[in-house]
């Protein structure tokens, strides 16, 4: 038996932990566009605030997208709610008002990942600590998972915790994709210049999948084969279809457990079919930001759905 | 306003007493200590402060935001306390709580203590912890005081007293067994060598102490429920502690609502049935429809389930009637006349101000006196008179002279000590006890309690929101 309070904090404890991962990779990634880029690095660091979601809120603060500024707003910031060091908080005041549905490990790391962040985003970043910080966030935040998956039960807790950790995860590959989707869109000014290069390795790094992308496909960054990677690929950790193939394992489970369905199972099962595409091209035919844009709208919408069929409120 | 409460007394030593040496308690412990490496023990001092921050064992300091989440400082020397001694104690508190039970029953019912004329009328009837909606309310087998914390100071080898009794909602227990863990963590040798009564069993106590006092009519094992007002309460790690020892779920205000005259909590399923309520939450903030409307923090109605006799509440509303400060005056009156005994644990002597003679003794004596608001708690707004400045005796006397009533007096005890550990070895500080007493169809105590000491020099303020720490309490088991 678990609260409808717990069921809600548990899921977006993990929300958040997934959230200041993502957030951490999406800075990392801007960095090294940065770095390897001789011209102006200031429409990379845009790109990074709007793949983070903050575009509106960044613009309200600065007007200029520099390293620092971005840096600064996505990681210490803390008046942004989706900055590491807010999502962090946020994750562990949920993990505190869960803490009896907690093993002594998750809760223990969460704090400690608190602890150890807070510490670090307590003052400015220097540019030269900024690659050690990022480390730092993808450290904890893979300790709080490591524990999470060693020690607890999986039971409704584990699905709530999961179910959070995937519709964030979700949400967040398919933002990046529609961010750079230009970029993707075959055209044939821009084959084979190197600047496109940097531009899908930058996706690929945002979702730290840069190097595995060579395991499955050639070495060569083609546009088909990055998109057909983070949407169908079901072996990609950060994929689309991946996410859904656990929201729809948990939401059976819980279903299993319970007894009973309810309508954010049928809502699952229609996007995990919506995911099943032929072949990649056909997204791209009939618009890859209008696809990426009806997915975003839906995964937000099972949010709100689980949220009512299990009375987190 | 509060004072630093730093005094010169000359105190009873509970280790070493200047006239005889090493109390016998304390000898296979000072064995060990005489072993160890200096250097050793203040680094078991810093790991003990890492294992605390790490759990998270932390409490919130009101109206400091930087530092809302701070650690109760502990120190690593343990306060030791004979079996014989925990036997005289035992037996005193037991009595006490007995007493407090019965008191509690009579005050909500036939009152016949204030028509024996032992306690005055109006300090119940003016009493704002008196509730009247408790009048003629039997709680679930017949217990209004489930749980209760009775601070007890010493003065010499044998004089003990009772300095307060904790009848509402008593905290602190959560340390009394992470301080225990971790004295075992730090130093698992020591408990092989010496034997220490157990005090890991109390969240088990206690469930079955809450399942004991079980509404009439509920079958089987009841659903126990902790109720806490939340993350930001000072007590929160212990609400959830508690809550994670028992098995049980830890429940806000807005998880609960009355279903089909039982209260109910929400879950992913549905509405379930609670039988019983640990609750954390003030009697004020329990029903907004009886009490204060503007409390988010209780359940709407539960006060009518309650008089059904549908839920147990613990501990019962109104219970705070008991441990009032200007009852507590009356303590060995009303121990005598619902157990036909003299009490075992002396009171400290006590000037209720509100009595025109008494507050005239305690004006011309501010300055030796400790004074506290009958109705205070945690340490603020009282005065150690003995170490306070002449200004600071001054303002409060002009409070004192303004609501006499609010006020009590007590002399300046030169409470025991016991030694701390410091970067320069052991040093003297003052200490009090909380035993925490358990009452359902039997009265359990668990060997140890919570000991508490002021960590700075000569301070007699022990309470943790004016930087007071805490130790492990030993009870041999001699």
């Amino acid at each position: 038996m678990l609260l409808g309070r717990t069921a809600n904090g548990l899921y977006w404890m993990n929300r958040y932990i997934e959230r200041a991962e993502n957030m951490a990779r999406l800075v990392d990634a801007g960095l090294r566009m940065a770095l390897t880029r001789t011209q102006d690095a200031s429409e990379e660091w845009h790109s990074v605030v709007i793949s983070a979601g903050s575009d509106v809120a960044f613009t309200q603060k600065y007007s200029e997208f520099t390293a620092d500024n971005v840096a600064d707003f996505l990681l210490r910031d803390t008046s942004n709610p989706s900055s590491v060091m807010s999502s962090i908080e946020t994750a562990r005041n949920n993990a505190r008002m869960v803490r009896t549905a907690l093993t002594r490990e998750t809760w223990e790391s969460t704090n400690e990942a608190w602890m150890a962040l807070k510490r670090m985003l307590a003052r400015p970043i220097d540019q030269r600590d900024l690659p050690s910080v990022l480390d730092a966030v993808k450290r904890e935040t893979a300790l709080i998972r490591g524990s999470l998956f060693g020690t607890q039960l999986r039971n409704e807790i584990f699905d709530f915790s999961q179910l959070g950790t995937y519709l964030e995860r979700a949400d967040n590959t398919a933002r990046i994709l529609d961010v750079k989707y230009y970029v993707l869109l075959p055209s044939i000014s821009w084959v084979g210049s190197t600047l496109d290069n940097y531009q899908w390795e930058s996706i690929l790094r945002s979702v730290s999948a840069h190097r595995s992308y060579r395991w499955v496909y050639e070495a060569e960054y083609k546009p088909t084969n990055i998109a057909d990677y983070l949407i169908v690929n079901a072996r990609m950790p950060r994929s689309l279809t991946f996410c859904y193939r656990f929201i729809l394992e948990h939401l059976n489970f819980l279903c299993g457990d319970y007894g009973a369905r309810h309508a954010s199972h049928a809502t699952a099962e229609r996007i995990h079919a919506m995911l099943k595409v032929g072949s990649i091209k056909d997204v791209f035919d009939s618009g890859l930001h209008e696809f990426l844009g009806n997915f975003i709208a839906e995964n937000t919408r099972l949010g709100d759905q689980i949220a009512e069929d299990y009375r987190f409120y | 306003m509060v004072s630093e409460g730093s005094t010169r007394l000359a105190a009873f030593d509970e280790m070493l007493p200047e006239t005889t040496g090493l109390r016998r308690p304390y000898s296979a412990y000072d064995r060990w200590l005489k072993e160890q490496d200096p250097d050793r023990l203040i680094q078991k001092m810093q790991d003990a402060e890492r294992v605390f921050r790490k759990t998270g064992i932390t409490f919130a300091v009101y109206g400091e935001q930087e530092a809302s989440e701070r650690l109760i400082p502990f120190d690593i020397v343990p306060r030791i306390i004979s079996g014989q001694e925990w036997r005289r104690l035992a037996l005193g508190i037991e009595q006490r709580v007995q007493a407090l039970n019965a008191f509690l029953d009579d005050i909500y019912h036939r009152q016949e203590i204030l028509r024996a004329g032992r306690v005055p009328k109006e300090l119940i009837s003016a009493n704002e912890a008196f509730l009247p909606e408790m009048i003629g309310v039997r709680p679930p087998a017949g217990v209004y005081t489930h749980i209760i914390g009775v601070d007890i100071v010493r003065i010499s080898e044998n004089e003990f007293y009772v300095l307060e009794d904790n009848a509402r909602t008593p905290s602190g227990v959560s340390y009394m067994l992470e301080n225990r863990e971790t004295m075992m963590q730090l130093f698992p040798e020591l408990f092989q060598q010496i034997k220490v009564r157990p005090v890991e069993n109390y969240p088990a106590l206690l469930r079955q102490s809450l399942a004991a006092v079980k509404p009439r009519g509920v079958e089987g094992t009841p659903t126990i429920a902790v109720l806490t007002p939340g993350i930001y309460n000072s007590a929160y790690y212990e609400h959830a502690f508690l809550a994670d020892q028992m098995g049980v779920q830890l429940v806000e205000g807005p998880d609960l609502r009355v279903v089909d005259g039982h209260v109910a909590m929400r879950t992913t399923e549905g509405y379930k049935q609670i039988d019983v309520l640990y609750r954390r939450v003030d009697d004020a903030f329990l029903d907004p429809l009886t009490f204060r409307p503007d409390s988010a923090l209780g359940v709407p109605g539960i006060m009518d389930v309650y008089r059904a006799g549908n839920i147990t509440i613990a501990n019962a509303p109104g219970t705070g009637i008991s441990d009032d400060k200007a009852i507590y005056s009356y303590m060995p009156e009303i121990v005598e006349f619902y157990t036909g005994r003299k009490p075992i644990l002396g009171n400290i002597p006590t000037w209720r101000c509100s009595e025109p003679d008494s507050l005239k003794y305690v004006q011309e004596h501010i300055s030796e006196l400790v004074i506290k608001e009958v109705h205070g708690s945690g340490g603020y707004g009282m005065l150690v008179g003995p170490a306070a400045t002449k200004k600071e005796c001054e303002d409060f006397a002009k409070k004192l002279a303004a609501r006499p009533a609010n006020y009590i007096a007590q002399p300046t005890l030169a409470l025991s000590t016991c030694p701390i550990m410091t970067g320069k070895g052991l040093a003297p500080r003052h200490v009090d006890l909380r035993p925490y007493v358990l009452v359902s169809d039997r009265i359990q105590l668990v060997p140890g309690g919570l000991t508490r000491v002021a960590l700075k020099e000569g301070s007699l303020v022990v309470n943790s929101s004016q930087g007071g720490g805490t130790k492990d309490t030993w009870v041999l088991d001699d």
